[in-house]
């Protein structure tokens, strides 16, 4: 707990002062104490109450730390420091109240999906495993997933790329402004609108059947903004001087952009693509409305129901038993695994090729 | 000018005439074809951007007419969704309810427990540890849905039933906080997972506009004697104040289009429960996804009508919502690149 000492040096008025006129401090240990005090009652006590969830256990220690650190400042501090140590635990509080969950979400996933995680997983599909039994794979819904996905990008890539390109470079005015906004805006649809978008243009009104592509174009409209965005961001970083001297030797606008402008922002822009591309990979609800979902093989996106890694893990959910079950959560692991191996490279890209900036 | 060009979609700039570049000169605005063909592609896709959305209102409206013009009940106070037979009868008033009711328990979690991440990450942990908890955070934010519904229905929702029972006997008395039955597949349950889920979201937005926060006013308070909590209220607070309500707008936009974590999770009923913790209600998009399969089955009806009609509902309240949290955003220029 090093949050007192930082508070010493954080306080210029404390250290030229004579230590007489200094105010009574709490040793640097100080929180140890109440947040030991706060453990032992909060769990020992909820264990002799015979409360049985562990969340109560933890909710009543958080609670009785910050009680505990502020009774405690306010005794040696005064009542100023008091709540400032206050605002401290409530700020950890906050910290270790959201860390748990998600420790425990990813925890939860590696534990149960190592358990039948391995080759025959990856290399089959379900097409003539009996739901109720163990047995089966994945390898459908990888294929259907990559495919999907591999479409959505390339319809939502050069658009979404010319968008941003036309909003940096050429925008200026009400429709720049408006495109702008509706960008934004679109960041927000829910998924499961833009498939009822696709389901009623592409399914109900032109008469085509549930294909991997019709997910894809769902896909692809959610993925537009997060490239537009991403994109608009990096171009903005570009110095204006380098399209200046491109343009003061007279070479064109537009090929200033794709030989000058691009090439200093792509590392920036790759990685957008593929943050883009891995928030897309988990999306399920419209792969639900428009590839419907198929225990074989299909490896032709254009005709015929398909499946995903995410769809897969709901309809494994659905089949409500332990095989099942442990088929998900394999599931889920293979796609955390994808999405978080392509935040990490695209963090790398990022790294490795960013502008620099102030910051 | 003897520039060979190389992307496919521009064809070769002529040799120019002056004359064209001097009419050019006075509008400066692109005169080389290139020039032109290049800002018409990429002025199109911004226009297709515009179009896209205007299509989804337009389809959705279109489809959510049919299947209104046929329903024998009230869309707004039915309180029943049998929209497959040969009379429907279904209203959206149950979901609406399930949906915002949800919704504004994930914020009322969420936004003050994503305030204090985010000052955690910005003004309380030790300098090496905050920028990999910021990326642990963004991390976060890109686990997919479905695998917090997993995780939600197989781990949480077990978790839950002794925090509910202690709710009831000290809470019960308000009504809102009884708890009868055994599982606790309720809203609130959807309210804690969807609270969890938008954290990354309200966090990683709120941090970066503390970390706007100009230097100066911090080391003002600092100077003037003003303990850390102290500068945070008088500085960091007041200026994050326009970022913070867009951040947890966004979150709200998300917890209401949360479809299929809550497909997974809730134990859906169609009747509005006076308590929060008890199981039964539905959202919109949950709704949608798990009675799909069902109304595509029947030939004729209006089934898969009827819920786009519930789809355009939850898209004009994201519209609204996201609308309204842009506009907070743009007030401020330089909170504009806060979000991806």
């Amino acid at each position: 707990m090093s949050n007192i000492t930082v508070n010493k040096s954080a306080d210029p008025a404390s250290a030229p002062q004579l230590s007489t006129l200094r105010q009574a401090r709490l040793p640097w240990w100080g929180p140890a104490a109440p947040l030991a005090l706060a453990l032992i009652i909060g769990c020992g006590g909820g264990a002799l109450i015979g409360l049985e969830s562990k969340i109560q256990w933890g909710l009543i220690s958080a609670i009785l730390f910050v009680v505990f650190t502020y009774l405690l400042t306010l005794k040696v501090e005064g009542r100023r420091q008091a709540k400032n140590q206050l605002a401290t635990s409530l700020v950890w509080v906050c910290f270790l109240l959201a860390v748990i969950p998600l420790a425990s979400l990813v925890y939860e996933t590696v534990d149960r999906g190592s358990t039948v995680l391995d080759g025959y997983f990856l290399g089959h599909s379900m097409d003539g495993t009996q739901r109720m039994l163990a047995g089966g794979g994945v390898y459908h819904a990888l294929i259907g997933t990559l495919e999907q996905v591999a479409i959505a990008t390339l319809i939502a890539v050069p658009i979404g790329l010319l968008t941003a390109i036309y909003l940096v470079e050429y925008g200026r005015g009400k429709l720049a402004k408006t495109v702008t906004f509706f960008v934004d805006v679109m960041t927000g649809i829910p998924s499961i609108v833009a498939g009822l978008f696709i389901l009623s243009l592409w399914i109900i009104m032109l008469d085509f059947s549930y294909s991997g592509f019709a997910g894809a174009m769902a896909l692809a409209i959610l993925m537009m903004p997060v490239v537009v965005r991403s994109t608009e961001e990096m171009l903005k970083l570009v110095p204006n001087e380098l399209r200046e001297a491109s343009l003061a030797l007279g070479v064109p606008k537009w090929r200033t952009i794709i030989k000058v402008v691009l090439p200093t922002a792509i590392g920036g822009i790759t990685t957008g693509v593929m943050l883009a591309v891995a928030r897309i990979a988990g999306e399920s609800a419209p792969i639900v409305l428009l590839v419907f979902g198929n225990p074989a093989i299909n490896n032709n996106p254009f005709e015929d129901a398909q499946s995903s890694l995410p769809y897969y893990i709901y309809e494994q959910w659905q089949n409500g038993n332990e095989p099942s079950y442990d088929r998900a959560w394999a599931a889920a692991l293979v796609l955390i695994a994808f999405v978080m191996i392509l935040n990490l490279v695209a963090r790398g890209i990022a790294r490795w090729k960013a502008p620099k900036t102030g910051r | 000018m003897d520039i060979k060009p190389t992307s496919p979609t521009s064809p070769p700039p002529q040799d120019q005439p002056p004359l064209a570049v001097d009419k050019a000169g006075s509008t400066g605005t692109a005169a080389r074809p290139g020039d032109r063909i290049f800002l018409a592609f990429s002025r199109g896709s911004g226009i297709a951007l515009l179009v896209v959305m205007a299509a989804i209102a337009i389809f959705l409206t279109v489809r959510a007419t049919r299947a209104l013009t046929k329903n024998e009940g009230s869309f707004l106070t039915t309180f029943e969704w049998a929209a497959n037979g040969a009379h429907p009868n279904f209203g959206i008033a149950v979901l609406l309810y399930g949906t915002v009711v949800s919704a504004v328990i994930a914020m009322v979690i969420a936004v003050p427990v994503a305030i204090g991440i985010a000052l955690f990450i910005s003004h309380y942990a030790p300098r090496p540890l905050a920028s990999t908890i910021g990326y642990l955070i963004d991390l976060l934010a890109a686990v997919p849905s479905i695998v917090y519904g997993l995780w939600g229905a197989l781990f949480l929702v077990p978790h839950l039933e002794g925090l509910y029972k202690w709710f009831d006997d000290y809470l019960g008395w308000t009504g809102i906080f009884e708890y009868n039955d055994g599982t606790p597949r309720s809203l609130f349950t959807i309210g804690i997972l969807l609270a969890i889920m938008i954290l990354p979201t309200v966090t990683s937005v709120s941090r970066e506009v503390f970390l706007q926060v100009p230097k100066m006013h911090e080391e003002a308070a600092l100077a003037l004697g003003a303990t850390r909590w102290e500068v945070i209220r008088m500085s960091v607070l007041p200026f994050g104040r326009s970022g913070i309500i867009s951040a947890s707008m966004l979150g709200l936009g998300r917890a209401l289009g949360e479809t299929m974590a809550v497909a997974t999770v809730l134990s859906t009923s169609f009747d509005i429960q006076p308590s929060l913790l008890d199981s039964g209600g539905g959202t919109i998009a949950q709704n949608i996804a798990s009675g799909f399969k069902e109304a595509t089955d029947v030939e004729g009806s209006v089934g898969r009508d009827a819920l786009i009609a519930s789809g355009l509902v939850l898209f004009v309240l994201t519209l609204i919502v996201n609308g309204a949290a842009r506009m907070i955003i743009a007030r401020r220029k330089e909170y504009s690149g806060a979000n991806a």
